[in-house]
């Protein structure tokens, strides 16, 4: 989108209500049964194996309790670092995320790993402090190493209709990121229609988000396969819009035809994490099946695509063992964090 | 496309499954038997390879059927509706029971994605039972008087597009009213139809009240020119509906015919467009778009014309076209060399009236009838593939500036199947719903059926209703 556009889509509360108004509205009927059809896809033996091998490369392996400690945090970065200490080949997660007082030990302790480190701010999970409150928070994760940073949206902002207010929040906390990619939580489970989702993932990426994420986890409903088929629409088509047409104007078939499965993209790319939920590879799996098929190659990276999750890796280590020697080890041959 | 991240590997459902049998005889009069006409062969689409030998019905078999289903009527309609329910519900628990085995073996006789059989036409085929079973006993607060009278024995002659589907929308409704009947499935595809014969027969049905006669076009001339049967009930084109109704004409035999269709898919610029993608897609692919209220013309309003064009072409990239019983598969075969023939023919003149022919990048096994999913730009009211039935994945895209222009546009064709409107807008929905000549209207949705719902055609579509409490009505003395 040109920077014309995009300043006067932003000028002020109306206009920017015009614009995300203006999006094509989401059937909910329509957006669960594609989720479900896609759901359908049997994805077995070497296509599963792949699946649950990049599903193990985008996790951001997460604990967000009130009574995490160093050592907790420590033995979860030793376990995102090398999943399967009986297993070499079993690559690294993406991440580890952590709350803002737990960053230093996280850096410490994934020092020379390929493991970023992500960690909540802006005053997570509710949102509500000041605004100088959340950017001090967002300062002290990025001052302590945190390479990414997961703040949440103000939704009371958003349902009262100040998008303006939560636009600017975003583009205040990306400014005090710094080199730190910042992920947008939207907080589905509160929007509650997917027209709110789509607009609010549109708001976050206008905004300047590296990603748009669904839910803190502490919210439920949090990823559900409609949300998630939405959002990846969104980047999809933020995507596409980028790449020299307004995502009101006329879109050529030329143009939208460079975007898609197997094809190069030349628009601005976002990621999308899903967080909250998700427990087995079967739903991970599934959910790259809906990357594949609705946002294309170009999401199916760690850097576009990740899974916010705790258990889910286990299970995942424990199909991967299963799918290599035909056994099923069961909880006691993973470890617990 | 091999350069893909996320190749999904071979899935597919067994074929053992199907229990495919060398050969399948006729049902007549509660015994299975070789028909006295030709065996023939039926084969797999997918790959021109037999799948098994048929004993084809001659005309004395015709005789014999109508002459069972004649001395069965009376006993079976004297029986209580709840005990005609019964059975109507022992055979909808054993299609189920039956239903992946059925679900392969429709997928290997007519070509259709095992995804598709499985989840759409065995489901349907035993909701159909289900719901009819239910009304058995309810017949006099149907709104056809307080004791509706059956109408006697009913020849049945169902397409090759839905084979199971077709033959519970034909029988359970018959048999809920007190019908005996004569059901003959199409050429291509008469395995499930034969093991639906199985089931009836064990469930117990008395000897008579359903038979099931396989046979090519003389077996259907033969059941229409009867002279002891009460009613016709076909499905199938629309040129075939019109000799059967010429044949009946001035004769006491009663009819109802659902015929073929070229369904207006009208997309307003205020869509959900990601889901009305969907539903093109669904409405014109679903089961090769072979199926009669297929969504054949996408009137698209001007102004989103070219980003929903976009979209769907995306969208297409992403289907799977291929191996019916691998169960990944989006796109099966087509059901014959003639539908396939008839296909390219359209296509074609398609090309040569003009028209801007665009298909998805896709590789389509060597052997068996296959046709890659087409989208045709640039078409006008006057061309050929926006006037004919071509009934195969093939989508004409036509736009409109105005509602008014879209109601005269949709409306303006032979058929009057059904119709679909995408719209974020209730009020318009009801306005255009109400203007389309379409027995079937779907508003932000597309070729979803269900058993409760009445289903036919307006004008050159055929007439009567198959489905819900109108459904009825065709099997009634009402």
């Amino acid at each position: 989108m040109e920077h014309a556009a995009l300043h006067d889509i932003t000028r002020d509360d109306s206009s920017l209500r015009r614009f995300l108004h203006g999006l094509p509205g989401v059937d909910q009927v329509g957006a669960e049964g594609r989720a479900a059809g896609l759901a359908t896809r049997s994805i077995k033996t070497t296509a599963k194996a792949w699946a649950i091998d990049m599903a193990i490369r985008m996790v951001d392996l997460t604990t967000l309790e009130g009574a995490d400690t160093p050592g907790k945090v420590r033995s979860l970065c030793a376990k995102a670092a090398r999943p399967d200490p009986s297993d070499a080949t079993v690559p690294a997660v993406a991440a580890v995320c952590v709350y803002p007082d737990l960053v230093e030990t996280a850096v410490h302790a994934l020092r020379g790993t390929p493991v970023g480190v992500a960690s909540v701010a802006t005053a997570f999970p509710s949102g509500r402090a000041s605004l100088e409150t959340k950017l001090h928070d967002v300062r002290d994760a990025v001052g302590a190493g945190a390479t990414e940073i997961d703040m949440v949206i103000d939704r009371g902002a958003f349902l009262a209709g100040r998008y303006l207010q939560v636009f600017d929040e975003i583009v205040a906390t990306k400014a005090a990121c710094g080199d730190a990619h910042l992920k947008v939580i939207l907080e589905t489970g509160e929007l509650a229609t997917l027209d709110n989702v789509r607009r609010a993932s549109w708001l976050a990426l206008l905004a300047g988000g590296d990603f748009i994420k669904t839910s803190t986890g502490k919210v439920t409903p949090a990823a559900t396969p409609p949300v998630a088929l939405v959002m990846l629409e969104a980047v999809r088509d933020f995507a596409a819009a980028t790449i020299g047409y307004g995502a009101t104007a006329t879109i050529g078939p030329g143009a939208a035809a460079t975007i898609g499965p197997g094809r190069d993209l030349a628009g601005e790319i976002r990621g999308v994490k899903l967080a909250g939920g998700i427990r087995t590879s079967k739903e991970a799996v599934r959910y790259l099946v809906m990357v594949n098929e609705v946002a294309g190659d170009a999401w199916l990276d760690p850097r576009r695509f990740r899974f916010g999750a705790s258990s889910l890796l286990n299970d995942l280590l424990l199909q991967r063992h299963k799918l290599a020697t035909g056994n099923y080890d069961g909880p006691d041959y993973v470890t617990v964090d | 496309m091999a350069d893909k991240l996320f190749e999904y590997a071979p899935a597919p459902e067994s074929r053992d499954i199907a229990r495919l049998r060398p050969s399948y005889q006729i049902f007549v009069n509660g015994g299975f038997r070789d028909g006295s006409g030709e065996a023939i062969k039926t084969i797999n689409p997918a790959d021109e390879e037999p799948l098994a030998e048929v004993a084809e019905a001659g005309p004395s078999d015709v005789d014999d059927a109508v002459t069972a289903a004649r001395g069965a009527f009376r006993p079976w309609s004297a029986l209580p509706g709840r005990e005609r329910g019964k059975y109507l519900f022992r055979i909808a628990r054993a299609i189920q029971e039956r239903g992946r085995e059925l679900a392969v073996l429709e997928s290997l006789d007519n070509g259709k994605p095992i995804r598709e059989a499985r989840d759409v036409d065995i489901p349907l085929a035993a909701a159909h039972f289900f719901y009819y079973a239910g009304w058995a006993d309810k017949l006099g607060y149907a709104g056809f008087g307080p004791s509706p009278r059956p109408i006697g024995v009913a020849g049945q002659i169902i397409p090759w597009n839905f084979p199971l589907l077709m033959a519970a929308w034909k029988i359970a409704p018959a048999l809920a009213c007190g019908n005996t009947v004569v059901l003959k499935p199409a050429e291509t595809t008469p395995l499930t139809a034969l093991v639906l014969a199985e089931i009836i027969a064990e469930a117990g049905l008395p000897p008579g009240v359903v038979n099931i006669l396989a046979g090519g076009p003389a077996i259907g001339q033969a059941i229409v020119e009867h002279g002891d049967i009460d009613k016709i009930a076909f499905t199938g084109s629309t040129e075939v509906g019109k000799i059967i109704r010429r044949t009946l004409a001035g004769t006491s035999t009663r009819l109802s015919l659902e015929l073929g269709g070229k369904a207006a898919n009208i997309v307003f610029d205020d869509a959900p467009l990601d889901q009305a993608v969907e539903g093109i897609v669904n409405g014109i692919f679903f089961n090769q778009g072979q199926v009669c209220c297929a969504g054949s013309r996408l009137l698209v309003q001007e102004s989103v014309a070219d980003e929903l064009v976009a979209a769907l072409q995306r969208r297409l990239a992403t289907l799977r076209v291929g191996d019916p019983l691998d169960k990944n598969t989006d796109v099966g075969a087509i059901n014959s060399a003639a539908q396939l023939a008839r296909i390219r023919e359209l296509t074609e003149a398609g090309v040569q009236e003009g028209a801007t022919r665009w298909s998805p990048p896709c590789e389509l096994p060597e052997r068996g009838y296959w046709f890659v999913p087409t989208v045709f730009t640039g078409v006008s009211q006057a061309h050929r593939i926006a006037r004919e039935e071509i009934f195969g994945p093939v989508l004409s895209v036509l736009t409109f500036r105005t509602p008014d222009e879209a109601v005269e546009k949709a409306n303006n064709t032979p058929y009057g199947l059904s119709a679909g409107i995408w719209t974020d807008k209730g009020s318009r929905i009801l306005s255009m719903a109400s203007r389309l000549r379409a027995g079937v209207v779907w508003a932000n949705t597309f070729n979803r059926f269900d058993p409760a719902s009445p289903f036919g055609g307006f004008k050159e579509s055929g007439f009567g209703r198959e489905g819900g409490r109108h459904g009825l009505e065709a099997y009634l003395d009402a």
